[in-house]
């Protein structure tokens, strides 16, 4: 791993040990369950943005999806709307939902040539609209014992979500570095036409990692149903760009090809101890934002600057 | 080489050739790329290709591997008549071509890139099984003795490595012929140090063990060098055949630069370029880069200097870093005494010097702002007041331009991309004409796609600069209009200027003299 490569990694290094020596309640072993906790539906999410960003596409479909995903999943355990009590089944059913939408993203993307940016933004939009019809004004509790006990159980010291985003991150991770799905991601993100030339059709594969991120959107929205406890249309109201902000962070460029699942996660917990440190040591919530944006611009100018070169063209 | 395998025919033999191109011909608007190739290649034989800029061997490479289709002629492989539709195509017929621009995924692994889109048992289940992709590329790597580690990432590798992994892959195609495979080289060296274009000399003659080489390469020793017979292509034809071990030597230059007549056109029917002065008005001293050293260089007011040289030359670089476009290391450089500032395109425009790029739709335009936008695009100040654009100034100043240069064009409003590409070329010159202060002008690939018509225009317009006392740096398209246009021309070779030849229009060099410099 080269230094540019480590630098997320150093800059979370850096920020534990300054929050670890400024605030002694930053270092307990409660906090750190707390803070992965945090993280969890996060790391979910950027584990499906970080294959489209992969692509070298951007996909901003997870707000709309994940409404979509947490008002089914409320609506098909056992709720307080309606006698549904499915279970498991339920869950399955609004992760398959949310590979749907993402799916849909990616044959609108390789059918009709919309750039990923608009196709996703307009599946954002259908997501929010299945939502918000499912949500018919009256907000939908959960009473499932088991999805509610995804937050509150624990497990070793950690709540479910964090076992279950470790799970997925570990899932990303080997399809990322060991299935061919997730090595063409890497190659069409690193020079589409090499694929094209070696006489790979490239569209299944577009279309199969759109799927996939959606499916990721789908379980963190069943995660974010869990720890609110009802089925909400703001499920994922800023999930999008967070998850974005973190693979950046953490390496994944918008440029594709480069980083990956274990780089956005890094990105995801530095997001995630800057928010929870400045808490702990006393920032102001009103600048709480504005210092948090400002970390994460130097840390993503830091990271780009071996890239630099005179003339560059910036987008 | 006095140890071939016994199996296969020598090269010379009379067996069936494994490729064949009869009356190939290609045409672009305005310009016939191939004009009726004939091409013959044998079983286990080099075959060189060679020719000048634009003599058509890219395009015949392209049809060979199934990128372009020509408008008439066969090729035939194996006896058997083909139609190549892709890559896949020709691969399936036993053709592959290692690219120019290096065509690999520089973030996966060297055995990825070897067998992709051919994994066979490297994927069991969409899992790679990484153990049998390392042996299928080993077994790739090992045919040309490579030792290479095929799971490093292949952006780690130098350009000579990767160059092996592109052949390794590209010998992939043996498996589904079963029968000697086409492999063709497309200007290899041009991106190696001479130690390594040794070594892939070696591996070239180790190919011809069990396949049929085509390698291009505008270098004319390598050609010697390493190929068994040369074909010499010239506007388009095929000029002749060569076998280098009984080539006398210059007939390859002959063949490839042919005996036209100095053109007249250059001159566009002016009077004898005006006798100016000749105090250098730019100099450049010791200017070192990335892709060129230690330039010495002047130009003179009123003088048109052409620098000449194979890619790899360094002469494109050399001009960017005249404008200040791309990192220059060491060197002086003075326009009119005054030290000239190399750090930014904005430094140099503001010490009146314009650049007219090779890459006009990318770089010389903004293909859907109009005339009058583009023209005025570097000298904003003569079309405002302060910020805000007048038009009639605006107006004023680009229709006198458009008459001057006798630009056509529907108006001033017109996008420049609707026009064609000698309009649009007058209009990038333009652009460093109207702010009336150009002391020195870059001008890359000037003529680069225009008709012939076009290009006397352009000419002409160089002229007339040049005899208002502009100094011109011109990166000719073709040896001919160097020599034609010049009053002096510079040869580079390998980044460093190794010759000056004086180019006075009573006494012209041949093209002959100058090549024998670049090579």
């Amino acid at each position: 791993m080269s230094i540019g490569a480590a630098g997320p990694l150093i800059a979370l290094a850096v920020v534990v040990v300054v929050f670890a020596a400024l605030n002694p309640q930053f270092r307990t072993l409660g906090n750190v369950a707390n803070i992965l906790d945090a993280a969890a539906v996060l790391a979910v999410v950027t584990c499906g943005t970080t294959f489209v960003l992969l692509l070298g596409s951007i996909d901003l479909s997870a707000a709309g999806v994940m409404a979509a995903s947490s008002l089914t999943v409320a609506l098909l355990v056992e709720n307080t709307r309606n006698d549904a009590d499915y279970g498991v089944l339920g869950i399955l059913v609004a992760v398959l939902l949310g590979a749907a939408l993402g799916g849909l993203s990616g044959l609108l993307l390789v059918l009709l040539k919309v750039p990923s940016f608009m196709t996703t933004l307009g599946v954002s939009a259908v997501g929010l609209g299945i939502a918000t019809l499912l949500f018919a004004g009256v907000q939908p509790g959960v009473v499932d014992a088991g999805l509610r006990g995804w937050a509150t159980g624990r497990f070793l010291g950690f709540t479910h979500l964090t076992w279950i985003a470790a799970a997925c991150v570990l899932v990303g991770w080997v399809v990322q570095r060991h299935t061919r799905l997730g090595r063409y991601a890497m190659a069409i993100g690193g020079a589409e036409e090499v694929l094209a030339l070696s006489g790979v059709r490239v569209a299944p594969y577009k279309v199969a990692v759109f799927t996939m991120a959606g499916a990721f959107y789908g379980l963190g929205a069943v995660m974010v149903t869990s720890q609110l406890g009802s089925g909400v249309v703001q499920a994922g109201a800023d999930y999008s760009f967070s998850a974005i902000t973190a693979a950046v962070v953490g390496g994944t460029l918008l440029v594709g090809g480069r980083g990956g699942v274990l780089h956005s996660t890094v990105g995801v917990l530095l997001l995630t101890v800057l928010a929870n440190g400045l808490v702990l040591v006393g920032v102001s919530p009103y600048v709480q934002g504005g210092v948090q944006g400002l970390i994460v611009v130097v840390a993503v100018a830091a990271a780009a600057a071996p890239l630099r070169h005179r003339n560059q063209v910036v987008k | 080489m006095s140890a071939r395998p016994e199996a296969g025919p020598q090269p010379g033999t009379s067996a069936p050739p494994v490729l064949e191109v009869r009356g190939l011909v290609k045409t672009y608007p305005g310009v016939t790329a191939l004009d009726g190739v004939d091409l013959q290649v044998r079983r286990n034989e080099v075959l060189g290709l060679a020719g000048e800029n634009g003599a058509g061997k890219s395009t015949l490479l392209k049809a060979l591997v199934g990128l372009v289709r020509p408008d008439a002629g066969e090729i035939h492989v194996r006896g058997e008549r083909v139609r190549l539709r892709s890559v896949e195509d020709a691969a399936d017929h036993g053709i592959g071509m290692v690219f120019q621009e290096q065509s690999l995924v520089p973030n996966l692994t060297a055995a990825e890139n070897i067998v992709l889109g051919s994994e066979g048992p490297g994927v069991r289940r969409g899992f790679y099984r990484w153990a049998t992709m390392r042996r299928l590329a080993q077994e790739q790597l090992d045919k040309i003795g490579s030792t290479i580690d095929p799971l490093a990432r292949t952006d780690s590798l130098t350009f000579a490595e990767r160059q092996m992994v592109e052949i390794a892959k590209v010998l992939r195609i043996e498996q589904r012929t079963h029968d000697t495979p086409v492999i063709i080289l497309d200007e290899p060296t041009s991106v190696l140090e001479p130690g390594e274009i040794e070594t892939l000399f070696e591996q070239v003659r180790r190919l011809r063990e069990f396949a049929s080489v085509i390698f291009v390469s505008h270098r004319l020793d390598e050609v010697l060098d390493v190929c068994d017979r040369v074909y010499v292509l010239r506007g388009g034809r095929a000029a002749g055949e060569i076998r280098p071990a009984d080539a006398e030597p210059g007939q390859l230059h002959r063949m490839m630069i042919g005996s036209t007549a100095p053109e007249d056109h250059y001159h566009g029917g002016a009077a004898a370029p005006p006798a100016t002065s000749r105090q250098p008005l730019l100099t450049v001293r010791g200017l070192t880069g990335t892709a060129f050293r230690d330039v010495d260089l002047d130009v003179g007011a009123g003088e048109i200097v052409a620098v000449v040289g194979v890619h790899g030359s360094g002469r494109e670089e050399l001009c960017k870093a005249l404008f200040g476009a791309v990192a220059t290391s060491a060197g002086e450089v003075a326009l009119d005494g005054r030290k000239l500032s190399l750090t930014s395109p904005r430094a140099a425009c503001a010490a009146g010097v314009g650049y007219v790029p090779a890459e006009r739709k990318t770089e010389g335009m903004v293909g859907p702002m109009s005339v009058a936008d583009n023209m005025t695009l570097a000298k904003q100040r003569v079309r405002c007041a302060g910020p805000v654009v007048v038009p009639k100034r605006q107006a004023d100043v680009v229709d006198s331009w458009i008459r001057r240069l006798s630009i056509r064009t529907p108006g001033r409003r017109t996008a420049i991309g609707r026009l064609s590409g000698g309009n649009q070329q007058k209009v990038v010159l333009a652009r460093w004409l109207v702010g009336g202060d150009v002391r020195l002008l870059l001008l890359d690939h000037p003529t680069r796609g225009l008709d012939v018509g076009a290009r006397s225009e352009v000419y002409r317009l160089m002229r007339e600069l040049a005899g208002n006392g502009v100094a011109t740096l011109l990166l000719a398209d073709s040896l001919e209009e160097a020599i034609g246009m010049a009053d002096r021309v510079v040869v580079m070779s390998d980044g460093r200027v190794v010759a000056e030849v004086p180019c006075p229009a009573d006494g012209k060099p041949s093209p002959l003299d100058l090549v024998k410099e670049m090579v």
